[in-house]
């Protein structure tokens, strides 16, 4: 039963994603990519991270798909891309090659049977004091560090992006240097 | 309830998820599907922290599927605001037109 869920959605995801690529149309683009986001986020719920499925839909179809979206409509009439440019020569080549690396990575799954320690995030204790309160403890203590330097990034993001948005029409040209009258 | 689904059909999903995001960022030119599929390719690397947390019973992956999200918005951010600005400069969207670091 599981396994049935696991391919409709396996399949549903490897279309959707090919749909963003082969596509003419960048707002179809667009809606394919936010359904391989909810694809993902189905995974993560069947792979009992409930959590990380929420904030999945949150962050990438909440956020991101609509940021796109928005400068997809900004941009506007530009967009459109010709399908018959895709064919060339050094697409095939990528093609090939993206074939090999798929075979190279797919040897490496299938052939070594992956093993580890287990570790205590069993799903038992997830029951006992809940999945959001367990990340959140390992998040603020075992990783204090890196949760502050995420913050750090995301502060230099905001003001890289505030310094790209300003409007240089209100500034004086370059190499325009006001002279007092004399 | 895990246990139905080998842990390597996850891996070999998210192999063909991050292949088809690498091949589309090769094969297109417009710079908001690029952008796109770096953000595709991205969830197919979570996709695999989180299987493998699941498997191995470990918070570790999950907290980093946290951080890629976290560097995610950055980046998509900051990605949107140049190519905004890009196409204020030179009327494209096309990579291939950006070919001079000389605006």
């Amino acid at each position: 039963m599981e396994l049935t869920i696991f391919i409709i959605v396996a399949v549903l995801s490897v279309v959707s994603a090919l749909g963003v690529i082969f596509n003419k149309n960048v707002v179809y683009s667009a809606l394919f990519l936010l359904v391989n986001f909810l694809t993902i986020a189905v995974f993560y719920l069947m792979l009992n991270a409930q959590f990380l499925g929420m904030v999945q839909i949150l962050v990438y179809a909440g956020a991101i798909v609509v940021l796109i979206l928005f400068v997809v409509m900004l941009l506007g009439e530009q967009l459109g891309e010709d399908i018959s440019s895709w064919v060339t020569p050094a697409n095939g080549v990528i093609i090939v090659l993206a074939l090999i690396l798929l075979t190279i990575i797919g040897t490496a799954v299938t052939d070594y049977p992956t093993t580890g320690a287990k570790g205590d995030f069993t799903p038992e204790l997830i029951q006992e004091y809940g999945q959001a309160e367990m990340i959140g403890v390992t998040l603020f203590t075992d990783y204090l560090l890196s949760v502050q330097l995420a913050g750090v990034l995301l502060l230099v993001g905001i003001v890289g992006v505030i310094w790209l948005a300003r409007n240089d029409e209100q500034l004086p040209a370059t190499g325009d240097v006001p002279t007092k009258e004399a | 309830m895990i246990g139905a689904v080998p842990l390597s059909y996850y891996l070999l999903l998210s192999a063909i998820l991050f292949t088809i995001g690498a091949g589309g960022v090769l094969i297109r030119r417009n710079a908001i599907i690029i952008l796109m599929c770096v953000e595709m390719m991205m969830n197919a690397v979570n996709l695999t922290f989180v299987a493998f947390s699941s498997y191995l019973d470990s918070a570790t992956g999950q907290i980093f599927v946290f951080m890629v999200m976290v560097v995610a918005a950055v980046e998509v951010a900051v990605g949107l605001a140049l190519l905004v600005e890009l196409n204020r400069h030179k009327e494209a969207v096309n990579i291939d037109e950006f070919n001079s670091l000389k605006g």
